[in-house]
C-alpha cells in the first residue's frame, strides 16, 4: 500500500519544498478518507432518504411499502393524542433539565476556578455521575430511590414521585441534572482561558464581583456556554434509557414520561409502523435543525467572540 | 483531599474563612451526588426484608448471596456470559473507531483532496445529527442483511468512522502537531501512508486513548441500539439483561438486581478511575477548541 517516492536529486536542488504531484497525493487522501465516505454514504446519506420515503408510505417490516402520501403526517399532527403527549413531555423535559443542569454547571465550575488545592479532586468527582449516568444500572437506581418508600419518599413524605404523572418526569430531569459534571468541566476549562489581566483590571477599578462575572465573565464565556447550550439541548431531545427504565418501557404514569424517542421506539419496534416511526423521525430531524438555527441565530446577539475584535487573537 | 486550606501570613482571615467554607460547599454537594452509588453498592448487599423496610443505608450484614444469585444470570444465560458479550461488543467498536476515525482525521487535517471544506463541514453537521433519524433504514438495511440478532450491526458501524464526534476530536489534536514532522518524513522518502502509521499516529496517542475510552463507556452503557438489535437471550449484554428486571420489580429480586448492577457498573468505574485524567481533559478540550 505504501507508496514510496524518492525525490529527485536534480528538482530538489532547485525547488526547496519538495512537491508530489497533486493527483497522487489526493488519491492517498482518498484511501484515507474511504471508511468515513463509505459510512456517510451506507449509513447517513442513503438511510436518510430512505427514511424519508418510507414515512410517506404504511411499511410495516413484512409487507412491501404501500405509498400513502401524507397520511402518517396528518395522523400524526390531527389524530394521535399519544404523539402531542410525547411532544409535550420532551418539551417540558428539555426545559426543565437542561438550563437547571447547565446553571449548576456554571455555578459547580466557578466555585471551582480559583481553587488552589483540591480542584483536579473535585473536578474528577464531580465527573464521574456523566460517565454512569447513561447507564441502566443508575437508571434502575434512580426509579428505586424516587419509588414508594425510596430514600426521597422516606426524607421527604413525597411518595412514589414515579407513580406521579408531573412528578415522573422531574425524576428523570434530576438524572440528567445529576450529571451536570461534563458541561461543568467545559465551563471550567473555558473559565481557565479568560485572561487574568482583566479582572486585575477591573479589580483596580473597583468593580464589585457580581459587575466581573457579568461584564467580564459572562461575555469571555458565552462561546462556550453557546457550545453547552447547543450540544445538552440536542443530547435531551434524545434522551431515552432513563425513560424507558424509570416507567417500565411504557412511558407512565398517563404518557408523562412517554418521550419522542420512547414513542418512536414504540411505534416502529413494538408496533411494527416503520412508516409512521419514519415519519416522526423526520419531524425530530427538522425540530432540532431548526432549534439548532434558533440557538445560532440568536448567538449573534449575545455570544462574543474575542477573535472578531482583537484580529484573530486565539 | 484535605477540606482545610492552611491560612498563609500574607493572606487575610476572611479569605481563608471564605476557602474553607467552598471546600465544606463542594464536600457537601459531593455527598449529595455520591449518594445513589453508595446507595447502589449498599442494596447489593443488603437482605431481601431490608431493601424496603429498611431506612438506613448500610445492611445490617453482608448478604453475599445476593451476589450469587446474579452471577446465575438471567433467562439461564450466566453472567459469564453477559460479561463477555458486553466486552466483545465495546472491545469491536473500540478497535473499529480508533481506526476509522484516525483514518479520516487524518485526512481532514493534513491532506489536501477536492471538496474538503464542504466535506468537513457535513461531518462536523453529522456530530449533531439525531441518532433515530437514520435508526429505522439501518435496521432494515441489516434485517435486509441478515444481520439482526447478530453483533454486527454494533460494531460495523463503528469501523466506518460513523460516529463524527471522535474525528472531530483526533483532527483538533493533529492540527496542533507540527507540520515539520511530515515534511522531515517526506524528506527522507515517506509517502503519506508511512508519515502517517510511523509519525503521526505514534504522536496522537493521547487523543487516540481519549477515544478509546469513551467509545468503550458510551457502548457500555448504550441501551438503545441493542434493545432493537438483539433478542436472544445467549447474545444479551449486561445491559439488556438488566432491563428484564425493570418490569418485576417485586423486592425480593431487589439485592441480585442491584448486585449485577453493580457488575455492570464496575468496568466503567474501573475504567474512570484508571483514565479520569484522560476522560476530563477529553472532555474539557472538546468545547474549547471548537
Amino acid at each position: 500500500m505504501t507508496t514510496t517516492q524518492v525525490p529527485t536529486p536534480a528538482r530538489t536542488a532547485q525547488t526547496p519544498p519538495v512537491k508530489r504531484p497533486k493527483r497522487q497525493r489526493e488519491g492517498a487522501a482518498w484511501v484515507f478518507l474511504s471508511p468515513w465516505v463509505l459510512g456517510a454514504c451506507l449509513l447517513t446519506l442513503l438511510p436518510m432518504a430512505v427514511s424519508l420515503y418510507l414515512s410517506f408510505t404504511d411499511y410495516d417490516l413484512f409487507n412491501s411499502p404501500n405509498w400513502v402520501g401524507l397520511r402518517n403526517y396528518t395522523q400524526m399532527f390531527t389524530e394521535d393524542p399519544r404523539y402531542w403527549r410525547s411532544v409535550g413531555a420532551t418539551l417540558t423535559y428539555v426545559v426543565i433539565a437542561v438550563p437547571l443542569q447547565l446553571g449548576l454547571a456554571l455555578v459547580v465550575a466557578l466555585a471551582l476556578k480559583n481553587m488552589k488545592r483540591g480542584r483536579a479532586f473535585y473536578r474528577s468527582a464531580f465527573y464521574a455521575p456523566s460517565l454512569l449516568g447513561a447507564s441502566m444500572s443508575v437508571a434502575l437506581v434512580w426509579r428505586a430511590l424516587f419509588n414508594e418508600g425510596g430514600t426521597v419518599d422516606n426524607l421527604f413524605g413525597t411518595g412514589g414521585w414515579i407513580f406521579k404523572p408531573g412528578w415522573a418526569l422531574v425524576t428523570v430531569a434530576l438524572l440528567t441534572v445529576w450529571q451536570f459534571g461534563a458541561p461543568m468541566v467545559i465551563f471550567l476549562a473555558g473559565l481557565q482561558q479568560i485572561p487574568g489581566e482583566l479582572y486585575e483590571a477591573a479589580e483596580v477599578d473597583g468593580a464589585s464581583g457580581w459587575r466581573q462575572f457579568l461584564s467580564i465573565t459572562v461575555p469571555m464565556l458565552s462561546p462556550v456556554i453557546f457550545f453547552n447550550l447547543v450540544l445538552q439541548t440536542i443530547q435531551a431531545f434524545q434522551v431515552f434509557t432513563p425513560a424507558f427504565a424509570v416507567s417500565g418501557g411504557k412511558g407512565g404514569p398517563a404518557d408523562s414520561t412517554l418521550f419522542y424517542t420512547l414513542y418512536l421506539y414504540d411505534r416502529g419496534f413494538v408496533a411494527s409502523h416503520m412508516g409512521y416511526a419514519s415519519a416522526m423521525a423526520w419531524v425530530l430531524l427538522i425540530v432540532i435543525g431548526a432549534v439548532t438555527a434558533v440557538l445560532f441565530r440568536t448567538s449573534r446577539s449575545w455570544v462574543f467572540y474575542a477573535s472578531d475584535t482583537e484580529g484573530g487573537v486565539r | 483531599m484535605t477540606a482545610t486550606a492552611t491560612p498563609t501570613p500574607g493572606v487575610r482571615k476572611p479569605v481563608a474563612w471564605r476557602r474553607i467554607a467552598l471546600h465544606l460547599g463542594c464536600l457537601a454537594a459531593l455527598l449529595v451526588m455520591l449518594y445513589p452509588l453508595a446507595w447502589l453498592l449498599a442494596t447489593s448487599l443488603k437482605p431481601a426484608n431490608e431493601v424496603i423496610a429498611s431506612l438506613d443505608l448500610l445492611p445490617s450484614h453482608l448478604e453475599w448471596s445476593n451476589y450469587r444469585t446474579a452471577l446465575d444470570g438471567v433467562n439461564d444465560v450466566s453472567v459469564w456470559r453477559l460479561l463477555t458479550n458486553s466486552l466483545l461488543i465495546a472491545g469491536g467498536a473500540v478497535l473499529g473507531n480508533v481506526l476509522s476515525c484516525s483514518l479520516a482525521a487524518y485526512a481532514f487535517a493534513r491532506l489536501r483532496f477536492r471538496f474538503r471544506g464542504p466535506l468537513f463541514a457535513f461531518m462536523i453537521a453529522t456530530i449533531m445529527l439525531p441518532h433515530h433519524a437514520v435508526l429505522i433504514p439501518q435496521y432494515i438495511i441489516f434485517n435486509q442483511l441478515g444481520m439482526v440478532n447478530t453483533y454486527w450491526p454494533l460494531i460495523l458501524p463503528k469501523f466506518l468512522a460513523t460516529e463524527a464526534f471522535f474525528v472531530f476530536l483526533i483532527v483538533q489534536f493533529m492540527r496542533g502537531l507540527p507540520r515539520e514532522l511530515e515534511e522531515a518524513a517526506r524528506i527522507d522518502g515517506c509517502g503519506p501512508f508511512r508519515s502517517f502509521f510511523l509519525v503521526i499516529l505514534p504522536l496522537t496517542r493521547p487523543a487516540l486513548i481519549t477515544t478509546a475510552i469513551f467509545t468503550f463507556i458510551w457502548t457500555w452503557n448504550d441501551f438503545f441500539t441493542q434493545l432493537i438489535y438483539l433478542f436472544s437471550p445467549d447474545k444479551f449484554t449486561l445491559t439488556l439483561a438488566l432491563r428484564s428486571f425493570v418490569d418485576a420489580s417485586s423486592t425480593s429480586a431487589f439485592g441480585p438486581m442491584f448486585a449485577m448492577s453493580v457488575i455492570a457498573l464496575l468496568p466503567i468505574v474501573l475504567f474512570f478511575l484508571a483514565f479520569q485524567r484522560f476522560l476530563v481533559e477529553g472532555m474539557a478540550n472538546s468545547g474549547i477548541k471548537g
